[in-house]
């Protein structure tokens, strides 16, 4: 029993990240329908910016303890992410929307910018791992043979805060609901006196700003950074992305959950080779059944 | 008429590239010895790739400020090529391919670890290039290949190091294996260790684990291991996924020790896993703390030109390069034709029966594999990997 909980818990914090990163995702693809497949290497750059924020708070000029260094690495890593979120927008598929480029150019230029940013870190920082500093007083908690780490607890906790966040501005709120119009006929949009620039800029903040969120935890999680540390980690959100319906909050929310349950069963109870064997049959079949994803809609209104 | 010019304009340029690619070959050198080196200069362990390079680097420098290699009776200079293998086992037949077709080089030193050295290794036998593997300990590198040898230890003996060391240590009954399924070394050390632990009789192997080269988290893993209760975990992989590991296991609770293979041995271990690693013994090549005579001399400089302590693959490959040497000595003559060369080399590789390097002495067997002794060390409280005991066969 305890195995289970224990398994269950791993799952949580590891679908935690698929989640995060699935909500990123999918928020684009809601708004413009672009794949924007340089999402996983936000994600990567999120995690270098908060060693580079954390190392500077932590560092001489500073000195800061490494608790307060913790409350303000979160806004700053998730604002300076945001910031490479949006720059990518505007110097790679802003231009291509300009020039009314059909879509599968502008997913190429996204992939392309993907590469781009890993291998720029790879040429400017190098092959060598970085160590993420210890921010966070590790505790650990043994309650009847299940151990939980504190810092499990915070990253299934802004998993699930982001998540709701996310879904309250995307229905409850006026520039929600201008995110949603856009998706349905961006054409008619503009007309109705929305800036609807603005509002994708709006959507690749809040993207990248929660890529960052996940690359700052993760990092405190699993401390070692390397350039490649996004792409098969983005990859696989992408798919989680797509099998909960993409353009879907609560797609990219149950799909990213969905697979770390998978993933970590599987490999509970088979040797890990059969792991992505294993998880990708799944969620192919999940496909199969029902090709718009768990939560997706057939037609066009996303979001 | 205008597509046509552009036909003559392309043709033209294809043509004018493809002198460049035959320019290299044109050149008359014969008087240089060239050798490659096969080195993860990126990818999963770049650190290794850097140590070898460095080391090589000193060694070129000692051979060439002399005045290069006596051949014969004659000066020849030494020539290295490096070339990256990203640490991949597709990439590492690429670039002996490269080093071979390309460079003419007569013989290549690397690739280091047995995933990449194992398939490479192939390639160098099927092309007749000698080829030193300074640190893959797997057999299957060597196994029926007359053309490749090795500087580094066996796991065969590697594994009951290991086992007899934490059995003794430890006063270990039950052990548990986390080992990486996609790379040959660490999946052959696992099992060699699983079967030599099985056969003292003390206990079973109550886990025996796996996991991918990317992956990041090893929780379920883990917690499969850590509800088995071992003594202790032997965990046969990469410095960058050991920092991880053992984090994880003592955030799932983990209070006893870890046991290491030669992988373990590299600055960047306590770089990258810190405290955490604390107190813990990995099997490896030679100690640099506490050594002595040209093993000390060797050190000493490469602090002073790098400013870190050489790790063992930095030191075997001082070693591979220096049977290398005394192989192209043997050889007695230096040809012209990089074919005839690399046949007297390997027939001066199979005459060494003996060698005496930094990292101990050393006989070769039929095989082309050396049989010396391995060390335990253990990581100190300053993070210092601190010799703790030598075990020879």
């Amino acid at each position: 029993m305890d195995f289970i909980i224990q398994n269950i818990l791993n799952a949580l914090q590891w679908g935690s990240f698929y989640a995060l990163i699935a909500l990123g995702y999918t928020l684009v693809y809601g708004v413009l329908r672009l794949i924007n497949f340089a999402h996983g290497d936000i994600f990567m750059v999120g995690a270098y910016i908060a060693f580079f924020v954390a190392g500077f708070m932590l560092g001489p000029v500073l000195g800061l303890s490494p608790m307060l260094t913790f409350v303000i690495a979160i806004p700053l890593t998730m604002a300076l992410t945001a910031c490479v979120g949006v720059t990518l927008e505007r110097i790679a598929y802003r231009p291509l929307r300009r020039k009314g480029a059909h879509r599968l150019y502008v997913v190429i230029t996204a992939l392309m910018c993907g590469l781009i940013l890993e291998y720029s870190n790879l040429a400017v920082l190098g092959a060598s791992r970085l160590k993420f500093p210890e921010l966070v007083d590790k505790a650990i908690w043994n309650m009847g043979g299940v151990t939980i780490t504190n810092l499990k607890v915070i990253v299934i906790v802004a998993a699930i805060a982001v998540f709701a966040f996310l879904n309250f501005i995307v229905t409850k709120t006026k520039i929600g609901m201008a995110m949603r119009g856009i998706s349905y006929d961006k054409f008619a949009i503009p007309l109705m006196g929305i800036p609807i620039d603005a509002i994708i800029v709006f959507t690749f903040v809040l993207g990248s700003g929660f890529a960052g969120l996940a690359g700052l935890l993760f990092a405190m999680s699993y401390p070692v950074l390397e350039p490649f540390m996004g792409m098969i980690i983005g990859w696989k959100a992408f798919i989680a992305a797509v099998v909960g319906g993409i353009g879907d909050i609560r797609g990219a929310f149950y799909g990213g959950f969905l697979l770390g349950f998978i993933e970590v069963g599987v490999v509970t109870v088979f040797p890990s080779t059969y792991r992505d064997l294993f998880a990708f049959t799944i969620l192919l079949i999940i496909l199969w059944m029902k090709p718009t994803g768990l939560f997706g809609m057939p037609q066009s209104t996303k979001i | 008429m205008k597509g046509f010019l552009k036909g003559v304009g392309l043709l033209s340029l294809m043509l004018v590239c493809s002198a460049f690619l035959l320019a290299g070959c044109g050149e008359d050198k014969a008087q240089t010895i060239k050798i490659g080196f096969n080195l993860p200069l990126t990818g999963d362990i770049p650190e290794v790739g850097e140590g070898s390079k460095n080391a090589a680097e000193m060694y070129l420098k000692d051979i060439n400020d002399a005045g290069g290699l006596e051949v014969g009776g004659q000066k020849y200079p030494l020539e290295f090529v490096y070339m990256d293998n990203e640490s991949k086992a597709e990439s590492a037949t690429n670039v002996a391919l490269k080093l071979i077709d390309q460079e003419k080089v007569v013989a290549i030193i690397g690739p280091n670890s047995s995933k990449q050295a194992v398939p490479a290794g192939g390639t160098c036998n099927d092309n007749r290039v000698p080829m030193i593997s300074p640190w893959s300990t797997n057999p299957n590198t060597t196994l029926d290949r007359p053309w490749v040898f090795r500087a580094a230890f066996l796991d065969p003996f590697q594994g009951p190091v290991v086992a007899d060391f934490a059995a003794k240590k430890f006063d270990a009954k039950t052990a548990a294996v986390l080992f990486d399924v996609s790379n040959d070394y660490s999946k052959g050390l696992a099992e060699i260790f699983k079967s030599s632990w099985e056969a003292k009789g003390l206990g079973p192997v109550v886990a025996f684990e796996s996991h991918g080269t990317k992956d990041q988290d090893f929780s379920a893993q883990l917690t499969t291991i850590v509800s088995a209760n071992p003594d202790f975990i032997f965990v046969p992989d990469n410095y960058n996924q050991v920092a991880l590991i053992v984090q994880q296991a003592r955030d799932l609770g983990y209070k006893g020790p870890f046991m290491g293979s030669d992988a373990w041995g590299t600055p960047d271990l306590v770089k990258l896993c810190g405290e955490q690693c604390y107190g813990n013994y990995f099997s490896t090549h030679y100690a640099a703390a506490g050594a002595k005579g040209a093993t000390k001399v060797f050190i000493d400089r490469y602090e002073k030109a790098y400013g870190a302590v050489p790790a063992d693959y930095a030191a075997l490959t001082w070693d591979s390069i220096g049977i290398m040497v005394e192989a192209i000595k043997n050889a007695g003559k230096v040809y012209a034709d990089p074919v005839e060369m690399r046949a007297a080399i390997r027939d001066g590789l199979a005459a060494i029966k003996s060698f005496d390097g930094i990292t101990g002495s050393s006989k070769f067997d039929a095989q082309g594999d050396p049989i010396k002794c391995a060390v335990v060390v253990k990581i100190s409280d300053q993070g210092e990997f601190v010799f703790e005991e030598s075990v020879c066969p």
